[in-house]
C-alpha cells in the first residue's frame, strides 16, 4: 500500500512479547521537565506525549529498543533498562 | 581460579557472533548471551554490508551465507522540496565476483550466523539478558544474567550501541546526541519480478540508493533504500541533536513524507509494509570510541563506536565483525599468556591499530565534523535543485541564456561560502 498507515498500525506489524514491567520509566518529578519533551519528538515509535498539564507520558508498549530517548533525554530523568530477557520487540527482518 | 567459561560474550549481534565464532574455533570455552528470542531478534541495519575488508577473517562463511542482493547499481540523490537530482553509478567491477557489498537482513542473516557459531561449538543462550558485570579487585570476572552469576577469564561486551556494560565498567559515559543518529525504517515487500523491473536488475543484482536534503528537513541524515530479494528496505538516519532542535519535526513523520515523495511512492507502490524497526547509531567518528579493554573485559562492534557516516557511504557491520575477530585474537592471546590483565588484553587495542578498522577511522576523525555543516543538508540541495529547475526550463517566451542562468546563483558571496565548505571537505 502506498497510502500511508499510521504508527499505531505499523508497530502493529512487529512481534512484541510482553514484558512483566515496563523496562522504561520516568523518573517520578521529571514529567514536565524539559529535557524529557525531546522524547516527544525523537522518538520513532512515538510513544511519548505531552497532557494538557504539560507532564509528558510514556506508553512502553510497541518500544523498538533504539535508545533514542536515553541519549536525547539522559539518565537524569529516565530509568531506562532493556527489557527482561525473551520480551520487547523481536524483529524478523531487521 | 576456575572459571565457568574462558569468555563469556554478550549479544547475539555481528560483533558478539564474529568474537564467539572466532574464540570458539581456537578450541576455548565460550558462552554467548542474548536477550533476544535468537540472534537477530533485537538487530537492525540499514542495510548493506562490505564484505571486502572481512572476507578473509571468515573464509568458511561467505558461500552459504544468507545475504540478499549484491549491490550492482548504485545512486545518490539530492532532494529539495519539489525536484531532485540524481546520479547512478554502474561499474564493471560492482557486477564481478566476488561482489564488493549485498544488501542484508539481520533477523535472517544473524540467526543463521549464530548456527555457524554452534557449529564452531559456541554454547549460546537466548532470552538471557545480562544485568551486572561482576568485578572483583577492579577485574571484571564474569557477568550476571537472571539471578545467576556466571564467570569467565575474559569477558567480550558487544551489547551494542548504548553498551551498559561499558558504562557498568567504567570504559565510557552515556552517549551523548551530538554522536549519535537514530535510524528507522520500514520493510516493505513487493514481488521479484516487480524488484526487478522497477530497479532495472537482472537475478541477484540490487541497487542500493541513499538520498539527502529534504528528506531529513536539511537535518543531518539522509534518506535510503536497499533492494532485498523480495523487498525493499526504505528508512531515513537522521542526527539525534538535530532531532532536539528547530525545525521541530517529530522522527516518523520524516519517513511518512518520504514515502509519499513522488520519487519514492512509485518504487513502493503495492508493496506491503511488514515491519517497522528502528535503532541509534553511533556517528561520533574516532574522537568519541570507548575505551576499547579494561582488565577482563574487551568491547566489540556498536558498543565500542565502530561505526562511521562518510556520506556516501555509512558502515557499521564490517568493524563490528572485524573488531569481534580482533577482540577474539585477543582472548585467544591472553588464554595462551595465561594472563586475562588490561596489559595483556592491550594487545586488541594493537591490532585494531594495524587493521582497516582504526586506520579507517584515523582517516576519517574529521567527517562528522565537516559533515555536520547543515549547508550540506539544505542550502546545497535547494541550489543544485533551483539551477537544475532554471536550465531544464522552457518558458512560454524565450529561454534565458545559461551562462547568466547558473551565473546568478553562484554570487561572490555563495563562491566563497562554497570554497569555505569544500575546504573543509578535503579532510575527509
Amino acid at each position: 500500500m502506498s497510502e500511508l498507515m499510521g504508527l499505531k498500525a505499523k508497530l502493529g506489524l512487529d512481534v512484541f512479547k510482553h514484558d512483566k514491567e515496563a523496562h522504561i520509566k520516568i523518573k517520578p518529578g521529571m514529567e514536565k521537565d524539559p529535557r524529557l519533551k525531546r522524547a516527544v519528538w525523537v522518538c520513532p515509535a512515538g510513544l511519548y506525549s505531552e497532557n494538557d498539564q504539560g507532564e509528558v507520558e510514556l506508553t512502553i508498549d510497541g518500544c523498538l529498543e533504539c535508545g533514542t530517548c536515553r541519549i536525547a533525554c539522559g539518565i537524569e530523568v529516565l530509568e531506562w533498562n532493556y527489557p527482561n530477557g525473551g520480551c520487547g520487540v523481536q524483529f524478523r527482518f531487521g | 581460579m576456575e572459571k565457568d567459561f574462558d569468555a563469556i560474550v554478550v549479544g547475539g549481534g555481528l560483533a558478539g557472533l564474529a568474537a564467539a565464532y572466532t574464540i570458539a574455533d581456537a578450541g576455548l570455552e565460550v558462552l554467548l548471551l542474548e536477550r533476544g528470542d535468537y540472534s537477530g531478534a533485537k538487530n537492525v541495519t540499514g542495510g548493506r554490508l562490505y564484505l571486502n575488508p572481512v572476507r578473509e577473517m571468515f573464509p568458511d562463511l561467505w558461500e552459504k551465507a544468507p545475504l540478499e542482493r549484491f549491490i550492482a547499481h548504485e545512486e545518490l540523490s539530492i532532494m529539495d522540496k519539489e525536484r531532485s537530482i540524481t546520479v547512478r553509478y554502474d561499474g564493471a567491477e560492482l557486477v564481478q565476483a566476488p561482489y564488493q557489498s549485498y544488501s542484508i537482513l539481520r533477523g535472517k542473516f544473524d540467526r543463521w550466523f549464530a548456527k555457524q557459531a554452534e557449529k564452531k561449538g559456541v554454547a549460546i543462550v537466548n532470552k538471557n539478558r545480562v544485568d551486572d558485570l561482576i568485578i572483583e579487585n577492579g577485574k571484571v570476572e564474569g557477568v550476571r544474567a537472571g539471578g545467576e552469576d556466571l564467570t569467565a577469564h575474559v569477558v567480550v561486551a558487544c551489547d551494542g550501541v548504548l553498551s551498559l556494560l561499558a558504562e557498568k565498567a567504567g570504559l565510557r559515559k552515556p552517549g551523548v546526541p551530538q554522536d549519535h543518529a537514530v535510524g528507522f525504517k520500514e520493510i516493505i515487500e513487493l514481488d521479484r519480478t516487480t524488484i526487478e523491473d522497477r530497479f532495472n536488475l537482472e537475478g541477484d543484482e540490487g541497487a542500493a540508493r541513499l538520498f539527502m536534503g529534504e528528506v531529513t528537513r536539511g537535518k543531518f541524515g539522509g534518506g535510503f533504500l536497499y533492494t532485498n530479494k523480495e523487498s525493499v528496505s526504505l528508512g531515513i538516519v537522521v542526527g539525534i541533536k538535530d532531532l532536539m532542535e528547530e525545525p521541530m519535526v517529530q522522527a516518523p513523520d520524516l519517513l511518512d513524507a518520504f514515502k509519499l515523495r513522488p520519487e519514492i511512492a512509485r518504487l513502493i507502490k503495492g508493496g506491503e509494509t511488514s515491519e517497522y524497526s528502528a535503532h541509534v547509531i553511533p556517528e561520533g567518528g574516532y574522537n568519541s570510541l570507548s575505551k576499547l579493554y579494561g582488565s577482563g573485559i574487551l568491547l566489540a562492534g556498536d558498543a565500542a563506536g565502530f561505526s562511521m557516516n562518510i556520506g556516501v557511504t555509512v558502515r557499521g557491520m564490517e568493524y563490528a565483525l572485524a573488531s569481534g575477530y580482533y577482540a577474539a585474537q585477543a582472548v585467544i592471546k591472553a588464554k595462551e599468556a595465561d594472563n586475562f590483565e588490561s596489559e595483556t588484553l592491550a594487545v586488541y587495542e594493537k591490532l585494531l591499530n594495524e587493521s582497516f578498522v582504526m586506520t579507517d577511522f584515523k582517516n576519517f576523525k574529521d567527517a562528522p565534523r565537516v559533515m555536520e555543516n547543515p549547508r550540506f543538508f539544505q542550502h546545497y540541495p535547494q541550489l543544485a535543485g533551483n539551477v537544475m529547475k532554471d536550465l531544464y526550463e522552457v518558458p512560454a517566451g524565450s529561454k534565458a541564456r545559461i551562462y547568466p542562468t547558473v551565473k546568478k546563483y553562484l554570487t561572490f558571496g555563495e563562491m566563497w561560502a562554497m570554497f569555505k565548505d569544500f575546504r573543509g571537505v578535503k579532510k575527509i
